[in-house]
């Protein structure tokens, strides 16, 4: 057999041959184990990825992937987008961030994307230019600060800066989330059975293994830390399963060329300078204790929410979106009476289609199953 | 207008239709174009084709001008030629329509034009009439190309998508994503621009080859916007038939494979301006195939899938890793400005 290590990586990732033999021993367990399996992703990019190299075509029949709540626009409430929507009912203020954030619908159906044009709206593909652009810009700006522990380490540093530089008219709107406190809630509010998690490769990168080892607890599954490339995949698959049949609960690290014991301290200590811990709402899961992380005191005064003084952000759902089960691998996409029809990538309803992680938007895309 | 040195740059002048303007026609345009059965090039030229005839026009606006592999003239040149070639005609006119912002370095048209010369000499085009347009700066891209082109038909079999059946072969020419990727690279300095080239280039050699397999040979298209997932799923949309298309037979460079990797983009959705998208009867299909490797465009042609009854209006992907999944029309906001 060749070498497939002679292979650039990210051919060697997906080698067929490897995939195969992977697969195998993943039909093999999951036969034995004989019941219906389920194995949640809860990152949107394993959601894209996974579909992308059409792994769902490729297992047993006996065992599924689900989709969870790793898309940081999708489990933005609509109540957060609408705040921001009103931000630009006053005079002098610009609203930046992601562009897949901007392109949410709020409750009237209105979007920031839609504002584009006016100067008012700005796009961001890194944190990093917020300084210059607040510097640029002289009057109040705003910035949607959404994301994982992957984002918020970029976003930290950039208030840093801002900090440093004496940039006053830089807000944050945070909507920031962590991981690990979600998954503790999915456990404990499940109405169907978890079988195993399929951890974020990049959200561990930054937070190490320790974070997780609320899942080793009474009640808790396997968690398995994968890689983003088809072989990663279907070797965090295959861990995930092995941990099944021997009925262990472990946090069993499978990335380790990228995700160290520790993660990143360097990120989690930007981190910790800049936020604490907080209560937050995320859309379909609703309140989660201490997943969500705001502004320490000493830089409360660039908190958008204090500063123009938002209402409290509640979740309303668009009529007849299932996003919020959708989001809790409580439904799939399909199951969505929207899907497909009157929600679709181009004029998307809910936030799972707006998001190119979203899992509406992944199953839209790449099909079902086995096409 | 006076020949000089590299600081020189459109004015609106150059636009007002007065002096200047014939200046630039004059000294600029008008002696790269001027042919013996063409010497006038005036607002409008006289043709004569017999048998069935194709009439084309495609607009381009690529982001930067200049890029590695060509230019918006080569580009403006081979793309329209490429559209003909593809409907299975001979190209031999073009127009030429040039929109030039204020402030445009000349010297960068002056290249922009002697591509385009280089180009139609290379295709055996004639550009026999065009026009001239400047908008104020801020109000353009630098300069824009509009290209009409007129062929003769080299087939009567109705070269169309509507011609395919379950059994034939996909076929493509060349490896695919590397002109998009060239383009961005190139405009968004990229470290991987260096290892970049556009494949831009002319098709009708290949297509013309492809001609002699006669009702054997289904369909063609060059795979630009949109990639070569675009032209597959254009292939069989709406239609009677779907498609299978297997991600390894797939011909794709390395540097190009490694570079649409880090940048998360598929190369079946980047744009090409030198590949073949065309579909042959099964029995035709290792002659066409041999057929496109004898030329250097096509020396790494292949077989990529099958059309089938099942799944139809649909491409499905066998995956690299052996996997099925769905190759969707690419969605959302592709790479700006890349043709």
């Amino acid at each position: 057999m060749k070498n497939p290590l002679e292979a650039p990586l990210h051919q060697a990732f997906a080698d067929r041959d490897l995939a195969r033999a992977l697969l195998k021993d993943i039909h093999a367990l999951a036969g034995r184990l004989g019941r219906p399996l389920r194995i949640m992703e809860v990152c949107g990019t394993h959601t894209v990825a996974i579909r992308r190299a059409g792994i769902p075509s490729l297992l047993p029949d006996n065992l599924i992937l689900i989709s969870g709540p790793g898309c940081p626009v999708c489990v933005t409430p609509t109540g957060y987008v609408d705040n921001a929507l009103a931000l630009l009912q006053r005079p002098r203020l610009v609203v930046a961030s992601f562009g897949d954030m901007l392109k949410v619908p709020g409750s009237n159906g209105d979007s920031l994307a839609r504002h584009l044009g006016g100067g008012r709206v700005r796009v961001l593909y890194s944190p990093a230019e917020l300084p210059r652009l607040a510097a640029e810009l002289g009057e109040p700006l705003v910035f949607l600060a959404i994301g994982f522990e992957t984002t918020i380490p970029t976003i930290a540093a950039a208030l840093l800066k801002a900090e440093e530089q004496a940039r006053e008219n830089l807000f944050l709107y945070t909507a920031f989330k962590t991981v690990p406190a979600a998954l503790a809630a999915l456990l404990a509010g499940r109405e169907r059975s978890l079988d195993a998690f399929l951890l974020p490769g990049h959200v561990s990168v930054i937070i190490g293994e320790e974070p997780y080892r609320l899942l080793e607890g009474p009640g808790g599954v396997p968690g398995v830390i994968a890689g983003f490339e088809p072989l990663d995949i279907l070797d965090g698959i295959l861990a995930a399963l092995r941990q099944v049949t021997a009925g262990e609960r472990r946090v069993e690290n499978r990335y380790s060329r990228a995700v160290r014991p520790g993660g990143n301290p360097k990120a989690r200590s930007v981190i910790a300078e800049v936020l604490e811990p907080c209560d937050a709402l995320w859309r379909g899961l609703g309140t989660i204790p201490d997943s969500g992380m705001r502004l320490r005191e000493r830089f409360r005064h660039r908190d958008a929410a204090l500063r123009f003084d938002f209402p409290e952000v509640t979740n309303a759902e668009p009529p007849g979106c299932s996003c919020a089960l959708v989001l809790q691998g409580l439904a799939a996409p399909a199951d969505c009476p929207l899907f497909g029809d009157t929600c679709t990538p181009e004029r998307p309803v809910g936030p799972c289609m707006v998001s190119s992680e979203g899992s509406c938007a992944a199953s839209y895309r790449y099909g079902d199953r086995a096409p | 207008m006076s020949a000089g040195g590299g600081a020189e740059r459109i004015t609106l002048e150059h636009g007002s239709g007065g002096a200047l303007s014939r200046a630039l026609t004059e000294e600029l345009i008008y002696p790269l174009f001027r042919s013996p059965e063409y010497p006038e090039l005036s607002d409008a030229s006289e043709l004569r084709m017999e048998g069935r005839s194709f009439l084309t026009t495609d607009t381009y606006v690529v982001d930067p001008p200049e890029f590695p592999g060509g230019d918006i003239g080569t580009l403006a040149v081979y793309g329209t030629c490429n559209d003909l070639a593809v409907c299975g005609a001979r190209p031999r006119y073009l127009t030429l329509g040039l929109v030039l912002e204020e402030g445009l370095c000349l010297e960068l048209l002056r290249r922009v034009l002697a591509s385009v010369r280089e180009a139609a000499a290379a295709a055996d085009v004639r550009v026999i009439t065009g026009d001239t347009k400047v908008v104020p700066a801020g109000k353009g891209g630098g300069v824009y190309i509009n290209t009409a082109g007129l062929g003769r038909a080299i087939t009567d079999v109705p070269l169309s998508a509507r011609r395919i059946r379950p059994g034939d072969c996909v076929l493509v020419s060349a490896p695919v994503g590397s002109h998009g990727l060239a383009v961005l690279a190139a405009r968004e300095g990229l470290p991987v621009a260096g290892a970049l080239r556009s494949d831009c280039a002319l098709l009708y050699p290949l297509c013309s080859s492809l001609c002699g397999l006669g009702e054997e040979l289904r369909f063609m298209r060059d795979a630009t916007r949109g990639g070569v997932a675009a032209v597959l799923n254009e292939t069989v949309g709406g239609g009677r038939h779907g498609m299978a298309v297997r991600e390894r037979d797939v011909p794709i460079d390395r540097t190009v494979a490694a570079a649409a990797d880090l940048l998360g983009l598929n190369p079946l959705e980047v744009a090409n301006e030198g590949v073949l998208v065309a579909v042959t009867s099964p029995e035709a299909a290792a002659q066409a195939l041999a057929l496109l490797r004898e030329h250097p465009l096509g020396t790494r042609a292949a077989a990529v899938g099958t059309i089938t009854e099942a799944n139809p209006g649909k491409v499905v992907l066998e995956t690299v890793v052996g996997g099925r999944r769905i190759l969707d029309l690419p969605r959302g906001l592709l790479l700006p400005r890349i043709c």
